[in-house]
């Protein structure tokens, strides 16, 4: 089985891949990064969080223009999951506004990045429809 | 006279090589050793004066580190007073009554590689290395989301439209078509065209729903403004006098921490914030308002700031638009300079430049374009991280 890496390290790809945020014990705000301390209490105390892997589409838009390397049109976004604001790219779905209205249903899916030189593979995550 | 200001706590960091510490990571170690030898927390700050140079930071990428409270952040440069730049800035708030504590950070890398967004397939041995706070393998930015500011200001006016309802594509572009028609009266607007629907819509589509016209038009351009003190003024002529406008509110916010502020920046919050303060400051209401210009950075930015600054009921901005208030015929004139989709913005200079518009009107100087007998007005800019900036500008009395 080909070795795999995340494309950020808060994707675990141990069992069911599924996001893991940093969640202050203090307050329960959530972030998606190592941090220095909690913007909302300022505590400095973190758990692990596993993220619902589903949830509702609350914005997004179709950007048309992008850095090199990038394929365009993609559809760019904002996932309530259960709670949870997560920043992500729509994926596995026609990038028009046809096919994309706020409020639908999504849920987590990985896709690959390719290999590196040593055969490993990155992963990236996404949300698809329902 | 002013009263004395006192040093409460104060650190510094090791000095030498951190590599594997970034730029926000040593001004957390200084910050938050300060606050702590000085006993308090981020919650008594009531601003927060930041100085970094080769690294290109701002304390804004600090606060969302150590603690976003939404006080004003002044970010300083002063090539090697940097430092004591920020410190003066802290002292000056104190001393203007602005705020009782404050805090001033300077920071630099200069032996390592500062803030890394995400390494790279093709960086080093052609592997998948994690780099950064995310330990990202390669950038992310397309990957997960984008950092463009068009598709960040669309997903900002689309969240308005699902919360809310009634926003959608033709709506932001008629928004668009309102600035385009303003600056045809403004001789110093970068496009003065009227644009139709039509052509507002047919245009390249930049991120979905913003197209080309619907985005602030880059330009060149500068602005500046000369302020003086009530009882120098009046040592002046009484031509000077009379065309002096009063700057009624001046007031600066960053963004407090929100559930989804880090995912998402949240340019409502701080707006809301800075247009209450402002509101007190000058002890005038919306209603009083003759004219606004807002930053409409975009089409779909301008929508949800009919709200932050209170010119409508929360919720109400597309009902507001409908009304056609936001017209330079209507109830509540609003960038009737063009704004920035069609005026242009020439980023340092748009914070005064609106300010010029609004002043240009309270002097009765507004020509073509004059909001007959405006005596109040409101300008305001936001900028991405983030700041915000209100001043409610008011004709001197006769």
């Amino acid at each position: 089985m080909t070795e795999q890496i995340p494309l950020v390290d808060y994707l675990r790809l141990d069992g069911e891949p599924r996001l893991v945020a940093n969640e202050c014990t203090a307050c329960g705000a959530r972030y998606f990064e190592r941090r220095n301390a909690c913007a909302s209490c300022f505590g400095t105390e973190f758990r692990p969080a596993d993220v619902a892997r589903e949830g509702e589409l609350r914005t997004f838009t179709i950007v048309a223009f992008a850095a090199p390397g990038i394929d365009v049109p993609y559809v760019a976004g904002v996932v309530d999951c259960d709670g949870t604001s997560v920043s992500a790219n729509l994926i596995n779905v026609e990038p028009s506004p046809d096919h994309i209205h706020t409020g639908m249903k999504v849920r987590l899916a990985t896709y690959s990045l390719g290999a590196d030189a040593n055969g490993v593979e990155a992963i990236g995550f996404g949300f698809e429809p329902c | 006279m002013s009263e004395d200001v006192w040093i409460l706590g104060i650190t510094m960091t090791k000095f030498g090589k951190h590599p594997d510490k970034d730029i926000v990571d040593l001004g957390a170690e200084a910050a938050m050793g300060a606050l702590s030898d000085a006993g308090v927390t981020m919650a008594d700050m009531g601003i927060l004066a930041y100085g970094n140079l080769v690294g290109q930071s701002f304390g804004q990428q600090l606060q969302k580190q150590i603690g976003q409270t939404g006080i004003p952040v002044y970010n300083v440069q002063n090539a090697c007073a940097t430092g004591a730049t920020a410190l003066r800035t802290a002292i000056m708030a104190i001393r203007a009554g602005e705020c009782d504590m404050g805090l001033a950070v300077g920071v630099e890398k200069l032996a390592g590689a500062g803030l890394l967004a995400g390494g790279s397939r093709d960086a080093d041995d052609g592997t998948w290395t994690p780099r950064g706070r995310q330990g990202a393998v390669t950038a992310v930015d397309g990957r997960i989301n984008t950092a463009t500011m068009p598709g960040v200001f669309a997903q900002i006016g689309m969240e308005y439209g699902h919360k809310y309802g009634g926003a959608d594509f033709e709506l932001f572009a008629r928004i668009s078509q309102k600035n385009h028609s303003h600056s045809t009266l403004n001789p110093l607007a970068a496009y003065t065209k009227e644009m139709s629907l039509e052509h507002i819509m047919g245009d390249i589509m930049i991120s979905y729903p913003n197209t080309r016209p619907m985005c602030s038009a880059n330009c060149d351009g500068a602005a500046a403004a000369v302020v003086v003190s009530d009882s120098k003024l009046e040592t002046l002529s009484k031509e000077q006098q009379r065309r002096a406008v009063k700057v009624s509110a001046s007031v600066l916010t960053s963004d407090p921490w929100q559930e989804a502020c880090q995912v998402l920046p949240d340019v409502n919050t701080l707006t809301r914030n800075a247009a209450a303060q402002a509101y007190e400051q000058a002890g005038v209401g919306p209603e009083d308002l003759d004219l606004v210009e807002l930053h409409d950075c975009f089409a779909t930015a301008e929508l949800v700031h009919y709200d932050n600054l209170m010119l409508c009921e929360p919720g109400g901005a597309v009902d507001f638009f409908e009304s056609g208030a936001p017209w330079r015929d209507g109830a509540m004139p609003v960038n009737v300079s063009g704004g920035l989709q069609s005026k242009g913005h020439p980023i340092s200079a748009t914070g005064i430049a609106n300010i010029w518009e609004i002043c240009h009107h309270l002097r009765g100087e507004a020509g073509d374009r004059q909001i007959e007998g405006a005596r109040v007005g409101l300008a305001h800019v936001i900028g991405l991280g983030s700041a915000c900036g209100v001043h409610i500008l008011e004709k001197r009395a006769a």
